[in-house]
């Protein structure tokens, strides 16, 4: 074959199937893809290409001999480098975790091996997920392959730049307060984050363990829900997962028709003064769409959308301080061995946590721990609670009246590396419009609406109630197979 | 130092305790790893216990059981609802930087348990239990200081395991009290069996809060609380409640310190000079920073749950205890030692009175004769030769009047050593009943061969005929030695 149709996984399968391609074929394009970009784009902190060929030559011989095969046979995904490989390194960027290999595979992993798809590697990040830029990356930063002077987004910037660069198919990222939404809005690819507890969070190693969830990065909403259909379902291992069969993914991205559907429009965030004028042009282009696909429009508002960004920043940051708590060099990752590092204890974890976190790091764990102090913690952690559930409440009052929510993604597109970095609260602000989501554990999904003037993507979001993975992906769809913008790519 | 002692002094000394229970799961509280004591350094372990990234947290629903069977025996109430924080601190054994653990919603509230006061039988003395919370344990810090390097090793294997904290009120007045206190739960746990309760192997370990109240005639002082730790024996939290109430006073002499201007701080026990030392003031003020682990739901606790486990838990010890002194005529004393030995010791003794029909021989036998041997060969009841049924039916022949003490004590010593029957054994001695033509002519002879004994009887000294009891015994070991004195006393008299 001339050109190897890396931007698709659904060809790629039917293209095995029909015997045009092999697993090794396809690996080794995308192989020889990702090292092409990644002198430039950056995307990856690892790249398996000895294990990712060994696979595919697996595939193929399986393949020949008759055996079934797993759904994603022979596709080629990135991972995350948050999500734990135990044949390759993870290091949530972070010198920290430099030459940390675990000793499992993630859950979502293990389901992704499972089905027989090829892992080329782990994607480069912001340090533990905490950023919206990908700048605050140990294994530098993540370019967007769009305009190499701008931000893929964060923290899944390299997820979410390797397929927008054409390397491959399908990826896996994590959302936290956007980090899925974000970039995938972004680098103008579909970005899909699940309801809380749809996908196991085992082996995701935690950075907001009430607000982290895995989920799939693609081109189109059918290939997201591929992913979807692989990784989604409850984990018995995972506490916080939900007893509930999955849904048929792959199924709902084949209806054409949105006739009962009744979507609204969030108000609050269209009238929002950070929200820029093309993001707005863009919800308002995808509003006409939907109406065009027989949908209902209705105005909502979540009045309490304003409390968002600070409910967010203090339940994450009291969870990260606690959950960053066991990187203290005494067992594994970082050890600082300067100075009395090597004599005292104390100076052990000071000097570990010190030289092996990045600033961001730092600064969470530093506004969370004070959060969660002796008479600090009514003001701060507890009053977030409670303006969470009353966000909840303004979803669960908002869903008794439309079944979607339609609104941006971001207040801007995507914003030229170095831009926001001195700037922690400008950069906290990207999360304006997806917090929502994590907040109320709800599924969500980025879809590309349009172009800026610049030439950058811009993202629409359409957010569902709990489990409503299969309305979101069958909008989507639908969206998609009445707008171009999923199909521009970004010159090579 | 005894309590007659302490309760002389000018003081009264305040204690509560908190008792940390390794609960008796075959897995650790949040992970399927063993929780098995003695095994190889870090041989029982995961990625959960070992706090890697990514692990979670699955609950073992044996271990809330297991605290519910033991909360509802120290009467506590059982709140619908539970919840997991994390108590966050860094140390080398404690791998995730933090512990799961219950900080505002125990499983356990509001309980209490009664024990005889040492001071007095008569009293009961009533301790108030706060909560009762579940947690998982942290590793073991092996510093060795030995090899002179300072290295720290660490063990992973405790990590995870389940604990129960019990957590009493400050009702304790004695250290007395306290021991009394810790072995009337140690008895309940073992008997309820959620608990090996080895403090050796750590699976009971126990902290005591404790501060004076000093009445000086016209003011009343409250010394600060001190709570202790690293106590490993009964022994060692009565001496370091007695050294820490003694350091207390003379603290308060030479500062006046109270509770009113003083925090409460921590000091540890130095088992080897017996005395308490100052621990650093971090680890003392540390702030834990709990807040609900967002891993775990939390537990809701069906009110049916509560009752099926409560069915489940039977007679405790102290109900035992006035069953056995009222359906087998014992005294308290017996009944508590009884009770005090477990279960299979309880059920020994219930079968072998049953048998014989004799409660109080029973018991007797059983405190001396039976705990003796099982002392001497390091046996439990179980490795006993004799079963409780035969020594029933060895008893019921004492009782009705067929072998004295001393021939049954030979007949036991024989079913020991060759674990026979109590026929068997009767017969290998060659026990029979011995004719009284024959035991009026043994009783003749030795009369006859000591003068000397016939004049003292006839002198009023009735208790010399003993010396010729052993000699009839030792012709005839079948004589009876109450019969044998009977005749004697006759022939003389006559």
């Amino acid at each position: 074959m001339d050109s190897i149709p890396l931007d698709s996984a659904h060809e790629l399968i039917r293209l095995q199937s029909a015997g045009e391609l092999t697993a090794v074929e396809i690996v080794t394009a995308s192989l020889k893809s990702i090292r092409q970009t990644q002198s430039v784009i950056n995307a990856y902190t690892h790249i398996a290409d000895e294990a990712a060929l060994g696979a595919a030559a697996e595939i193929d011989r399986r393949r020949a001999s008759g055996d079934a095969l797993g759904p994603l046979a022979g596709v080629p995904v990135a991972v995350k480098d948050v999500l734990c490989t135990i044949d390759m390194p993870t290091t949530c960027s972070s010198k920290m975790l430099e030459n940390f290999r675990p000793p499992y595979d993630a859950t979502v992993v293990k389901k992704l091996r499972a089905a027989d798809a090829v892992l080329v590697g782990k994607t480069n990040m912001d340090e533990f997920a905490m950023g919206a830029s990908t700048e605050n990356s140990a294994m530098g930063v993540t370019r967007n392959p769009w305009n190499h002077a701008y931000t893929p987004g964060g923290s899944s910037g390299g997820a979410a730049a390797t397929v927008a660069a054409g390397d491959v198919p399908l990826s896996l990222g994590t959302d936290t307060g956007g980090s899925i939404r974000q970039p995938a809005a972004f680098c103008g690819i579909t970005g899909l984050k699940p309801t809380y507890g749809r996908v196991s969070r085992l082996g995701l190693i935690a950075f907001a363990s009430s607000l982290d969830q895995v989920g799939p990065m693609a081109w189109s909403a059918k290939d997201v829900a591929l992913l979807m259909q692989v990784i989604g379902g409850y984990d018995a291992s995972d506490s916080t997962s939900v007893d509930v069969i999955a849904g048929d993914y792959v199924g709902a991205t084949e209806t054409r028709s949105l006739e009962d559907l009744r979507i609204g429009v969030l108000q609050d965030a269209l009238s929002h003064s950070g929200l820029g004028e093309p993001m707005r042009r863009a919800v308002d282009n995808a509003i006409a769409v939907f109406r065009d696909a027989g949908a209902q429009i209705v105005d909502v508002s979540l009045s309490h959308s304003r409390y968002g960004v600070p409910t967010y920043y203090v339940i994450a940051q009291c969870e990260a301080s606690s959950n960053l708590s066991r990187y203290d060099g005494a067992h594994y990752g970082y050890r600082s061995r300067t100075g009395d590092a090597s004599t005292s204890l104390l100076s052990m974890y000071c000097k570990t946590r010190a030289e092996g976190f990045g600033p961001e790091v730092k600064r969470r764990i530093m506004i969370g721990s004070y959060a969660l102090s002796k008479g600090y913690f009514d003001a701060y952690y507890t009053k977030a609670l409670k303006a969470r559930r009353l966000i909840r409440d303004d979803y669960d009052s908002a869903f008794e009246k439309v079944d979607m929510l339609i609104g941006p993604v971001t207040p801007s597109p995507a914003f030229r590396l170095g831009e926001k970095l001195d700037d922690p609260i400008q950069m906290y602000l990207c999360d304006l419009f997806t917090v929502g989501a994590n907040l109320a554990g709800l599924p969500a999904i980025s879809l590309p609406g349009g172009m800026s003037d610049d030439g950058l993507p811009i993202g629409i979001q359409l957010q569902a109630p709990a489990l409503g993975e299969v309305a979101l992906l069958r909008a989507a769809a639908c969206f998609q197979s009445m707008t171009p913008h999923h199909l521009r790519r970004p010159a090579p | 130092m005894n309590d007659s002692v302490t309760q002389t002094l000018p003081y009264e000394t305040i204690i509560g305790l908190e008792v940390h229970v390794q609960l008796k799961t075959k897995t650790k509280l949040f992970c399927g790893c063993k929780a098995d004591f003695g095994a190889e350094p870090n041989t029982q372990v995961c990625p959960v216990c070992l706090g890697m990234p990514g692990a979670l947290p699955v609950l073992n629903e044996e271990a809330i059981r297991l605290a519910i069977r033991t909360g509802l025996a120290i009467n506590c109430s059982i709140p619908p609802l539970t919840k997991w924080d994390r108590k966050q601190y860094f140390y080398p054994d404690l791998p995730k930087g933090y512990q799961i653990s219950q900080f505002d919603m125990p499983i356990c509230a509001d309980g209490f348990l009664n024990f005889t006061d040492p001071a007095n039988e008569e009293d009961v003395c009533h301790v108030a239990i706060l909560r009762a919370h579940l947690e998982e344990d942290a590793g073991k810090s092996l510093h060795d200081e030995a090899s002179g390097s300072g290295d720290t090793r660490i063990d992973l294997n405790r990590c995870g395991t389940p604990l129960l904290e019990i957590v009493t009120q400050p009702d304790l007045r004695s250290a007395a009290q306290a021991i009394a206190f810790l072995s009337e739960l140690k008895l309940l746990l073992t008997h309820l069996d959620v608990s090996d309760c080895e403090m050796q192997e750590g699976s009971l370990r126990v902290d005591a809060n404790v501060n004076l109240k000093i009445d000086n005639g016209d003011q009343v002082a409250i010394t600060p609380i001190v709570e202790i730790k690293n106590m490993n024996s009964f022994r060692a939290v009565e001496r370091a409640i007695l050294h820490e109430s003694h350091r207390q006073y003379v603290n308060w002499q030479d500062t006046g310190a109270t509770i009113e201007n003083n925090p409460k701080v921590t000091r540890g026990w130095d088992d080897v000079r017996e005395q308490t030392f100052e621990q650093r003031e971090k680890e003392a003020s540390a702030d834990y920073r709990y807040f609900p682990d967002p891993d775990l739901l939390p537990v809701c606790i069906p009110r049916e749950q509560v009752d099926a486990i409560a069915e489940q838990i039977g007679e405790l010890p102290s109900q035992v205890r006035l069953r056995l002194q009222t359906q087998y005529k014992i005294k308290p004393y017996d009944a508590d030692v009884i009770v005090a030995q477990g279960t299979a010791v309880i059920a020994y003794f219930e079968t072998a009175a049953e048998r014989c029909g004799d409660g109080k021989r029973v018991s007797s036998w059983l405190l001396q004769d039976v705990m003796r041997t099982m002392k001497e060969e390091h046996w439990e009841i179980a490795d006993l030769p004799v079963s409780a049924t035969s020594l029933g039916d060895l008893l019921h022949q004492v009782s009705a009047g067929k072998l004295d003490n001393a021939r049954a004590r030979d007949v036991f010593n024989h079913m020991l050593k060759h674990r026979t029957s109590v026929d068997g054994s009767v017969a290998a001695l060659g026990i029979k009943s011995v004719d009284s033509g024959e035991l009026e002519s043994l009783c003749k002879e030795l009369l006859d061969a000591n003068p000397q004994v016939v004049a003292d009887v006839r002198g009023g000294k009735s208790q010399a005929i003993g010396s010729l009891l052993g000699q009839a015994r030792k012709r005839n070991p079948n004589a009876n030695p109450q019969t044998v004195r009977e005749i004697m006393l006759r022939i003389i008299e006559s």
